[in-house]
């Protein structure tokens, strides 16, 4: 009885941010389940305040992407989602971040298995060095105690074939990851990160070192991907968060300015502060 | 500007050569197939050969690697990976003290440690006291080699929501695996050479001895007592033990090099 009890609780927190984040009729036609929920966030490095009380909601398997100039926090933020944070000593994190419904600062949560379930892609491809291909892709599953050759296999290929990798690596998956392309070591961190099979997948500027064609080939693997996962992607790029996401989150100075539905977000911005980066007057 | 550079590699370089060229020159006559197949021979009986002490350097060094590189590597990790561990300051300066240490030294340390309550001389104390000896010379290779790993990586490691010691032995050790293994080998070219601490541990043995809980020879000790003896046959002979040991100590380092190379 209390589970149906908990998620109608959960539906409802939800549609009351969409009703803040979209006004209410927004709320009445689309009304995303939201993935993540951050509350009142705050991040200090020290005395000094990256991040300002921002909330926000991540609707469930749709691409949100977060824009400012260099320094505005949107990547402080990202690192938030997963408790990346917590990996650096001076930083500390104040406010609530929801996890379908389930506070992922809570007192008695492993930060551990929460990067389990909400993935990241960094700016920098990242290939393990000593490993081949295949590790790279397998090595989440398997130091995760995973050691049945057929479930890795598998999980492998299905990884590969999200990140559209599969085909052009198939035949040499015993080769080393470093004899990838830029491009395709990216996808290789994104199969990476789906082997696990996370519910969100963060990426931090995950195009900013890829030539054109990689960062096309990963456009193209964004909007595939969010048919299964949530995600969110930091970008200094404007072309491309209009290209990819279904709703941009705008951050200057540690604050979260304006979040709304993309289109709308570029056509009509309601803060001037918005209008005038989306324009080009500044960052 | 580059004819000075030049100068200075050239004057940097050469004593190496003058060494190594002397010591070919002086060795290499000395060396035959009883060198390598006989044991020391008695004063003024000719013929006689090192075996012992190879056999005997071979296995020293080898317990003294496994002594100084695990006790290093594991140093070297904890100032790297765990900076603000509360033994980190204390690792670090005693890492300092001892890499500071006199060689002979260390070889007295071996002796109150091991030679005393054994109540004798053995290879094992030897092994203690060269252990002791590349202990801060690995950990401070390896801090330095785990400091060159990106950020990145572990990074990512951990966002694979992996534990903090699984992503430093399956992802950080690895990528440091070269210079990891380069400092081993320096720390051990470095000790190989000494004959001080094994004076008051290993002791030296003409005989060939597999046990080290005993007495037991190396090339440097050989060496060392043909060195300062009065007989001409013995400083032949300690000529070619130098020439000996340079060329074992090379043929480590390209080994170790050629295997890190295949794995790649």
């Amino acid at each position: 009885m209390a589970i149906p009890a908990k998620a109608a609780l959960e539906a409802e927190s939800a549609a009351v941010l969409v009703e803040q984040a979209f006004g209410a009729e927004a709320a009445d036609t689309a009304a995303p389940t939201l993935a993540m929920e951050a509350r009142n966030v705050s991040v200090y490095y020290g005395q000094r305040r990256a991040l300002t009380d921002v909330s926000l909601g991540i609707p469930a398997r749709r691409v949100t992407a977060l824009i400012g100039p260099s320094g505005c926090g949107k990547t402080t933020f990202l690192r938030v989602l997963n408790r990346m944070h917590d990996l650096t000593r001076t930083a500390r994190v104040e406010g609530t971040v929801l996890l379908n419904g389930e506070d992922i600062y809570g007192p008695r949560v492993d930060p551990i298995a929460i990067r389990r379930r909400v993935g990241m892609v960094f700016q920098k491809p990242v290939v393990f060095p000593t490993m081949n291909i295949f590790d790279n892709v397998a090595v989440g599953l398997r130091l995760a105690g995973e050691r049945r050759r057929v479930v890795l296999h598998e999980a492998v290929e299905r990884a590969l074939r999200q990140a559209a990798l599969w085909d052009e690596v198939k035949d040499r998956l015993t080769a080393p990851g470093l004899a990838l392309s830029g491009g395709q070591q990216q996808r290789l961190a994104i199969a990476r990160a789906l082997a696990v099979s996370p519910e969100v997948l963060l990426m931090d500027e995950p195009t900013s070192a890829i030539d054109p064609v990689g960062t096309q080939r990963i456009e193209d693997l964004i909007a595939e991907l969010k048919h299964s996962v949530t995600i969110v992607i930091v970008t200094h790029n404007m072309q491309q968060a209009a290209r990819v996401s279904d709703y941009v989150g705008f951050f200057l100075m540690g604050e979260l300015v304006e979040f709304d539905e993309t289109e709308r977000l570029f056509s009509n911005p309601r803060d001037p502060r918005t209008e005038a980066y989306i324009t080009g007057r500044f960052g | 500007m580059a004819a000075l550079v030049a100068l200075g590699a050239l004057a940097a370089l050469l004593p190496l050569f003058l060494v190594l060229g002397y010591v070919v020159r002086e060795g290499l006559g000395a060396i035959d197939l009883a060198f390598f197949t006989r044991d020391p021979a008695p004063v003024g009986q000719p013929g006689g050969g090192v075996r012992s002490a190879i056999v005997g350097t071979l296995i020293i060094d080898l317990m003294a690697s496994v002594i100084g590189v695990t006790v290093g590597v594991g140093a070297g990790l904890l100032l790297s990976e765990y900076g603000h561990h509360p033994m980190a300051p204390v690792v670090r300066l005693v890492g300092d003290v001892l890499g500071g240490m006199p060689a002979i030294i260390m070889g007295l340390v071996a002796y109150q440690l091991v030679v005393r309550p054994m109540r004798r001389f053995s290879a094992l104390a030897g092994s203690v006291a060269l252990g002791f000896l590349m202990i801060p010379i690995v950990t401070r290779s390896t801090e330095s080699a785990l400091a060159l790993v990106p950020r990145e990586l572990r990074e990512a490691g951990m966002a694979l929501g992996l534990p903090r010691w699984r992503v430093i032995v399956s992802v950080v050790l690895p990528a440091a695996r070269d210079g990891i293994v380069t400092g081993a080998l320096l720390a051990l070219a470095r000790v190989a050479g000494e004959a001080a601490p094994l004076l008051l541990t290993a002791f030296g043995n003409p005989y060939l001895s597999f046990d080290p809980t005993r007495p037991m020879d190396s090339l440097p000790l050989r060496l060392f007592v043909y060195a300062i003896s009065p007989f001409q046959e013995w400083h032949a002979q300690a000529w070619a033990a130098s020439l000996l040991l340079v060329l074992m100590i090379l043929a480590t380092t390209l080994a170790a090099r050629w295997v890190i190379r295949q794995r790649i």
